[in-house]
């Protein structure tokens, strides 16, 4: 075994990140309470919208108007968890102030620790906000809350495609930062994936809602599996045999995007020039 | 301990001249210059030892630093560390040095230090009793009770760069590498910084290489320097000997009543005033004692003063000799 493969085994002292994550975000309590407003009240207006496309007819819509309200507000709670363009500032900035000196002057792969502190810096945001949306949610009257899933099934898929989902988008970022050791600028990648990669992911519409043919073709893609399975998955969208295809799927992607990632990082790594001073 | 054998590291860069049809042409057809970072570099230095590295701006010094450390590899040579090679066995490595970048912090920006230090005892998985330890150490010789319950924004420069040492050396390194440590400090901090490392080379035999364009470091914490220019070793040796060698004059301050002084052979005025004359003196042709001798037979001398020149100007003189200015 090579010694990044044993360090990799020993994950614990990747996971310290996470307790860094958390005592940074409660460290600014504004930011967290601005923005569990600012999705609240996102999630209230895109609700309202497609209740006025709903009245129109409602038959002519792949998902019931409960079941996209739940997708809706699941979304907004976990929002940080799987929005592509949440990309971490820090990262970039390393790579082009030349800061990378310091990480690379620590005992650990630098793929490991940017992959664990990506990880830890959404599901931190997440746990401190996901909360209180999903209560007021919860109190909201029928068909615009949020509800239970209808069995106890698709609430532990839920939890397993949605961690499987959050890697995807961890390992994808990754390719984002990466790709700053050859552009040295972020902004273009970023700006593509802010655009492309969250249609893609259904962040914009529920992936349901599109064209059958063009759907087909975006399924397989590795945005969609992202946020698209577990909020499906939690709304009995997806079910039965076909939960297994998408975690099937999101594993694929797992891997996949991880190798060529540890790949690029490997080159870059060797290439690269320390900016400055 | 460490050995550093021909080693070479050349950049690319693409230059151009001034102006939008340049800026165009550029962008058809960009023009490289190879640009020799790093140009046969050898030295070995032992353990326990303290090593001043210095050399004009851009003359290689970071990116010695940076290759010694496992961050660049150069093209050629070889390089070993406590046997082994930095760049190829990264992560065995940098478990036993120590690194100080002057100019960059690897402090979280927005906790307080400490939590930053909890964070770097996970990485190098310092076991619970040794970080204990040498945290008590690092924050009563440091003085940093209060510093570390700061957020590391809100500190102020001097501050950080004593976080930012006792950071680089929670793990106990062998090997410390310091570049720039005192790069904008007040007198204060320099000196503080200072005492604590020639403590720690004592204590801990912890071998010390230190860049610096602040003499004074080099003066009181190395015994040896190596001077660096335009990626070559221009000089390796002790930095009596260097002195000895290359400061042939002192300067004599010579406060004095009636008369006047004419200087003999070896002597040369460099300004008077009101009584007072600054002369130069040559070792080569006489001692100093007897240009004293030599003054006060024609002036009754109030006040005398001896000065060497300065370790700067020493260096100002050795970039000379080297023409690397």
């Amino acid at each position: 075994m090579r010694q990044e493969d044993i360090n990799l085994l020993r994950i614990t002292k990747y996971m310290s990140f996470f307790r860094m994550r958390f005592i940074a975000g409660l460290q600014y309590r504004a930011a967290a309470l601005a923005g569990i407003v600012t999705q609240f009240v996102w999630g209230a207006m895109e609700i309202l919208l497609f209740k006025a496309f709903y009245q129109v007819n409602a038959a002519a819509f792949p998902m019931t108007f409960e079941a996209l309200s739940s997708y809706v507000w699941l979304q907004q709670a976990f929002l940080a968890l799987f929005l592509t363009w949440f990309l971490e500032n820090d990262i970039f900035q390393t790579i082009t102030d030349g800061g990378i000196a310091y990480e690379m002057c620590r005992p650990a792969d630098i793929y490991n620790m940017w992959f664990f502190r990506s990880m830890a810096n959404r599901l931190s945001k997440t746990v401190l906000r996901c909360m209180p949306i999903l209560l007021f949610a919860a109190l909201l009257p029928k068909p615009y809350g949020i509800r239970l899933p209808n069995n106890l099934n698709a609430g532990i898929w839920f939890f397993i495609t949605a961690f499987l989902g959050l890697l995807v988008v961890v390992a994808f970022c990754m390719l984002v930062y990466i790709t700053t050791f050859y552009t040295l600028s972020p902004v273009g990648v970023r700006l593509l994936s802010v655009s492309l990669v969250e249609f893609f992911a259904g962040s914009v519409i529920p992936l349901p809602f599109l064209p059958k043919g063009i759907r087909q073709v975006i399924e397989l893609l590795p945005f969609a599996s992202m946020q698209n399975v577990p909020l499906r998955v939690y709304s009995g969208d997806i079910g039965g045999a076909n939960i297994y295809t998408r975690a099937g799927l999101q594993l694929f992607w797992v891997v996949t995007l991880i190798w060529i990632g540890k790949k690029l990082m490997q080159t870059a790594q060797r290439r690269i020039v320390v900016q400055g001073g | 301990m460490i050995q550093v054998e021909h080693i070479s590291k050349t950049y690319q860069v693409a230059r151009r001249n001034a102006g939008f049809s340049e800026a165009f042409k550029a962008l058809l057809h960009k023009q490289y210059e190879r640009i020799k970072a790093l140009d046969d570099i050898s030295f070995t230095i032992g353990e326990g030892e303290m090593v001043g590295y210095i050399g004009p701006n851009g003359a290689g010094k970071s990116s010695t630093i940076k290759v010694l450390s496992g961050i660049l590899t150069p093209e050629e040579g070889s390089c070993t560390i406590n046997g082994r090679i930095p760049w190829k066995d990264r992560i065995a490595h940098v478990q036993e040095i120590g690194v100080v970048f002057g100019q960059r912090s690897q402090l979280w920006w927005d906790v307080p230090v400490i939590d930053s230090f909890e964070l770097l005892r996970d990485i190098y998985r310092i076991p619970n009793q040794v970080y204990q330890n040498n945290l008590e150490e690092l924050v009563s010789l440091l003085n940093l009770e209060l510093l570390i319950k700061t957020p590391a924004r809100q500190l102020s420069l001097g501050q950080r760069m004593r976080c930012e040492v006792a950071a680089s050396l929670l793990h106990d390194p062998k090997i410390l590498f310091l570049d720039e440590p005192t790069i904008g400090l007040d007198a204060v901090s320099k000196i503080a910084v200072r005492e604590f490392i020639l403590e720690r080379n004592r204590k801990h035999r912890t071998t010390v290489i230190l860049t610096t364009h602040d003499m004074q470091d080099i003066e009181t914490l190395t015994k040896r320097i190596i001077l660096i220019g335009k990626g070559k070793i221009l000089m390796d040796g002790n930095l009596e000997n260097i002195k000895k060698q290359f400061s042939t004059t002192k300067q004599l301050t010579v406060e004095y009543q009636g008369g006047k002084i004419i200087p003999c052979e070896g002597m040369n005025l460099l300004s008077e005033s009101s009584q007072i004359a600054v002369f130069e003196v040559n070792l080569s042709s006489m001692t100093v004692s007897e240009a004293v001798t030599h003054i006060s037979k024609q002036v009754e001398v109030i006040d005398i003063a001896v000065d060497s020149p300065s370790i700067d100007e020493l260096v100002a003189k050795l970039y000379q000799k080297y023409q690397i200015q």
